[in-house]
């Protein structure tokens, strides 16, 4: 794969740190990226507080170009699930330490809680629901997920898929050992690892096979 | 991983890997959980949290929170509805408890209890209108750790004491119902001078209990004992962590609340959230289609949830409360940690004969938990000491609610035995395999203290079968004799005897079978993904010879006419709904057979179920089930549900009623006999390497074997047996609580403060588990729960192979972090603090 990014490299490019530098160039509290503001409800029945000024933006997201008003110090996750009804990207910690939410950003995971959202225009965002294919034939990696009922609660899920969907494509035949060094900036509460990773691993041989 | 076998014979699908139909909208991200519902208008709430550990609200001044834009309402403690007495399913009255949690609070009694909570058109906006709010505030005395408050002149964590006793329950007056539990009391308790003094010199004192029983003749134990090994032991707290925080969202439509939350039971929460708004059940509707996790923390989902509800009520919208993962460690539960003592008398051949266990529990401010008692009933069962009396202090704390966490109490209790065992082996020159399976249980072992000279006794026990099976899987007498010291490495191999409860009963069952020749089974239970909320209905396809595919599951809302069914909670799952899907599908069976007869002659006895149908028995004239279905309805009554069973819940009856008519009915309460109280096992194996220069030590491989009767769906089974070892494992290798004791503030509120080990901190290439494979024999399919004793087995037996590598004398509490071994390999002497919780 030509066009395919070193994660390591791309990971160092966006970091939390540049994530709260980000916000304070943007003139803004960095927790208030973390928090909610329906734009909808909001503009119908107030005025706008200073700090929350809204910009139309476009985003490819799963493909799609997607229009959509962004505060200067929105997360992703809070774009995805608030504002595109993306909800299967989960908030587990909204501070970079579960992976619940993560996503792929030009084919490389991120945690999206810690992007922010008009710093991926331009880039190609996909979450959970981007992976299947129109026809509802599921993405090779879901398929090994079901096929050895991986996972528990699931609410990690999401999160896992997309990091081992990245991951496989930069070492699209990893070992046992690898696989869970490329998913372990994910936490999984159930501790369902054993099963993750065996699951994982097929989802890895269905993509080999595909 | 392939090594791990089941092998129950004579089942069509139990004992089958299948996929459970939830999975497709697990991974394609359709599933939605609480915070993933969106209701037209909805508002957001954030909460105010207490700044203090122990204080009480003087004032509240909101003027400019409530003068902003955007604001809708503040909610205050004195909004919600007093605490009510309420009367349970079965008659019993239970008493209002002024001392109860309420989802708000004047008096706070841990730092980060929330005081008030504000709605607002988005959250943002809520948020700002927080930090306008000014309070004035009256500090009170705190306690965040129970060591401090026993001590003479010790602070109370609640204005009126610091520990709770229970009153003994009243005798039932002649002709009346037993009254309900009576409510527990708070007391005021300190040590003695001399106790104090047993403390500073680092012993933890055997103070004057509050509660406490026992059985046999401890004293004569003792006379007949050859050795006595006196050690305490303190367990860390530890906050369950659930991936989804309780987050919940409500609204009102025509007088009926519908909540969206996090439950491990979505038919007992409707009762629960009735009971803590005052309002009748009926007005309830809870969806809970999957829940991010539990662990025990969300048995009928949180008191929590009633802020959305409360503000949703007064505003008249729908409202969301996003819990933020800081929020979740306040609120979101946690197990109570233990100071505990053991003295235990073992004869020269290893049996124990006497144990005197001691127990003071860090109970937070509501309570009392628990876990104090189910320590001393788990230890009884798990090493069956001849004699025993077992004494605990549950202590309050002004720290956050503890609640049942995966083998609560058991966890601990075993934690805390399992190193006087390790002892014991050593003193006596016995192998440590040896010397459980001399103690183990069998058969119907007794459990608990005696009341009247009499001991319950569980269903069943086949430990000695679980250690013989997993010595030979860890190949233990092999690699008894393998080196322990390698260079700057250390190796040791250590096993742990775990056990708990594993079941309920009396819950009921609810199906119909379609004219479309489907049968349509109704769970009122969570889908935290352990999967028993499936698993336990393939008894029905078992028992009606249908395929599987043949079966449709409805769950997580409860307008769509769910039966009473247990909370998956507790492992009370696989036992209790294998037995109520049996006892439904009976029902169903002979509600087949009595419509072929009247429609083919002859008596019901004439027909059988299977492959669909209902045939003269013999082969011969019959009907599908389709065919059946279509009869029911014809014939009403009984047949399609409109004449109610009498024996099922009041829940079920109102279900019943709701899908009458439509098909053939099946509903039926789990009424089947039990001898004995339903409990699973594991004998868990484990080898670790420390390094000795860092102290950093892994774990190298693990060996699991359960004795849980017959395994339902050995993946589901796998996933249980390596997640809750692996909860386990984080009580020994990291996770605790600390505090700030001079503010009473905790340090440790975040995954990364306190983390739940990664997939790098386990040994996920070389875990086993296996199960012995003898069915229950109390119950129909022989099944019992498996989430619970993995965790204790998997702490002790880690905990125990550092000893085998390290020598005695290293530590003397858990989590053993690195600190501590370093500290004690440079010193010789024990590399902790014996006493202070929470460092």
């Amino acid at each position: 794969m030509a066009d395919m990014k070193n994660p390591e490299e791309t990971t160092k490019t966006l970091s939390r740190r540049d994530l709260i530098k980000g916000v304070i160039a943007a003139g803004a509290v960095s927790s208030a990226g973390y928090l909610f503001r329906s734009s909808g409800v909001r503009a119908a029945q107030t005025q706008s507080a200073a700090g929350s000024v809204e910009r139309l933006v476009t985003l490819n997201i799963n493909g799609q170009q997607r229009p959509v008003d962004v505060m200067k110090q929105e997360t992703l996750a809070m774009t995805l699930r608030y504002k595109l009804g993306l909800t299967g990207t989960k908030l587990g910690c909204d501070r970079s330490e579960c992976g619940a939410c993560t996503v792929l950003i030009d084919d490389v995971p991120h945690y999206s809680c810690s992007v922010l959202t008009h710093s991926v225009r331009g880039k190609k965002v996909v979450s959970i629901e981007g992976l299947a294919s129109a026809d509802g034939k599921l993405h090779p990696v879901q398929q090994g997920v079901v096929d050895e009922q991986g996972f528990q609660c699931a609410f990690c899920m999401s999160g896992f898929i997309m990091s081992a969907v990245g991951f496989l494509k930069v070492n699209p035949k990893p070992t046992r050992t690898e696989l869970a060094h490329g998913i372990s900036g994910n936490l999984c509460r159930c501790q369902d690892y054993d099963k993750i990773l065996t699951a994982l691993l097929k989802g890895a041989e269905n993509m080999r096979r595909a | 991983m392939p090594t791990n076998k089941v092998n129950i014979p004579n089942y069509r699908l139990l004992g089958k890997n299948y996929t459970t139909p939830d999975m497709v909208a697990k991974v394609t991200g359709k599933s939605k959980y609480a915070e993933d519902f969106r209701a037209e208008g909805m508002l957001f709430c954030k909460l105010l949290l207490s700044p203090l550990p122990h204080g009480r609200v003087k004032r509240i001044d909101a003027s400019a929170a409530l003068a902003m834009p955007g604001v809708k309402a503040i909610l205050t403690a004195d909004e919600l509805p007093p605490p009510a007495p309420f009367i349970t399913d079965d008659g019993v009255m239970i008493p209002a408890d002024p001392r109860a949690e309420r989802g708000l609070t004047n008096e706070p009694l841990y730092q980060g209890e929330p005081v008030l909570a504000v709605a607002a058109v988005d959250e943002l906006t809520a948020a700002e209108a927080i930090e306008k709010i000014q309070i004035d505030w009256e500090r009170l005395p705190f306690a965040v750790d129970p060591m401090v408050t026993l001590k003479p002149g010790g602070p109370n964590a609640r204005t009126d004491g610091n520990v709770w006793v229970v009153p003994p329950p009243a005798p039932p007056k002649p002709g009346e119902k037993p009254a309900g539990p009576p409510l527990p009391q708070v007391q005021d308790f300190k040590w003695t001078d001399a106790e104090y003094a047993e403390f500073k010199q680092g012993k933890l004192p055997m103070s004057k209990p509050s509660m406490e029983w026992s059985y046999g003749d401890i004293e004569a134990g003792f006379k007949k004992a050859d050795l006595v090994v006196d050690e305490a032991f303190v367990t860390p707290n530890t906050s369950h962590q659930c991936m989804e925080t309780r987050t919940a969202m409500a609204y009102w439509q025509n007088g009926k609340v519908f909540v969206h939350c996090s439950t491990q039971s979505t038919a007992q929460t409707v009762p629960a959230i009735a009971r803590w708004l005052s309002i009748d059940q009926t007005n309830v509707v809870v969806i809970s289609e999957y829940t991010g996790g539990g662990f025990g923390s969300k048995v009928t989902s949180g008191i929590s949830l009633t802020i959305p509800v409360l503000l949703s009520k007064k505003v008249n919208a729908p409202v969301m409360m996003r819990v933020s993962r800081e929020e979740e460690h306040y609120i979101g539960r946690a197990r109570p940690g233990f100071h505990g003592r053991m003295k235990a008398g073992f004869t020269k051949d290893g049996r124990l004969v006497a144990l005197d266990m001691f127990v003071v529990t860090d109970g937070g401010p509501y309570g009392p938990q628990g876990d104090a008692n189910s320590s001393g009933r788990i230890v009884s069962l798990c090493y069956t000491p001849e004699n025993m009396r077992w004494r605990g202090v549950n202590v309050i704390t002004n720290t956050p609610p503890r609640g049942a966490q995966s083998q609560p109490g058991g966890a601990q209790g075993v934690m805390i035995m399992e190193p006087v065992m390790n002892k014991a082996a050593n003193k006596l020159g016995l192998d440590q395999v040896a010397i459980r399976r001399i103690n183990a249980p069998a058969g119907k072992a007794g459990i608990g203290g005696a009341i009247k000279g009499k001991r319950d006794h569980v269903t069943s026990a086949f430990v000695q079968e679980a250690l013989d099976k997993g010595a030979e899987l860890f190949r233990w007498n092999e690699r008894k004799s393998q080196v322990k010291k390698s260079g700057t490495k250390a190796r040791g191999i250590g096993v742990a005897v775990s056990a708990y409860s594993a079941g309920s009963i009396g819950f009921d069952g609810l199906f119909v079978i379609k004219p479309d020749g489907k049968i349509y089974i109704q769970s009122g239970v969570g889908n935290l993904g352990t999967e028993s909320m499936i698993d336990s209905h393939r008894v029905v396809a078992e028992v009606l010879g249908v395929p599987w595919e043949q079966c449709v599951v409805t769950w997580g809302n409860t307008a769509k006419h769910l039966p009473w069914t247990c909370p998956s909670g507790g492992s009370q799952t696989i036992h209790a709904m294998t037995r109520a899907a049996h006892a439904t599908a009976m029902d169903a069976k002979q509600k087949l057979q009595e419509i072929a007869a009247m429609d083919l002659g002859g008596t019901p006895a004439d027909y059988e179920v299977g492959g669909g149908r209902v045939f003269r028995k013999g082969g011969g004239a019959g009907l599908t089930f389709a065919q059946a279905a279509q009869r029911a309805i014809k014939l009403g009554g009984k047949y399609d549900g409109h004449e109610v069973p009498e024996t099922v819940s009041r829940m079920t009856k109102a279900s019943v009623t709701g899908l009458a008519g439509q098909g053939l009915l099946a509903a039926a309460k789990d009424k089947y006999k039990r001898d004995g109280i339903t409990n699973s096992y594991v004998a868990g194996f484990a080898e670790v390497e420390v390094d000795l220069e860092t102290g950093e030590y892994r774990i190298v491989d693990y060996v699991g074997v359960a004795d849980v009767g017959t395994v339902i769906h050995p993946r589901a089974f796998g996933g249980q047996m390596f997640g809750r070892t692996s909860l386990g494992w984080g009580h020994a290798l990291a996770q605790k609580w600390v505090y700030d004791q001079h503010y009473g503030a905790p340090l440790a509120k975040r995954f990364y403060n306190s983390k739940p080990p990664t997939i790098l901190d386990v040994p996920v290439n070389n875990f086993k588990w296996a199960a012995v494979d003898i069915p229950d024999p109390e119950t129909p399919v022989g099944a019992r729960g498996i989430g619970e004793p993995p965790v204790g087995a998997g702490a002790s037996a880690v905990l125990n192979a550092l000893v085998d590598a390290l020598g005695e004398n290293i530590f003397r509490r858990a989590p053993v972090t690195l600190d501590i071994i370093l500290t004690a390999l440079e010193t010789g002497k024990p590399g902790d603090d014996p006493l202070t919780a929470h460092i």
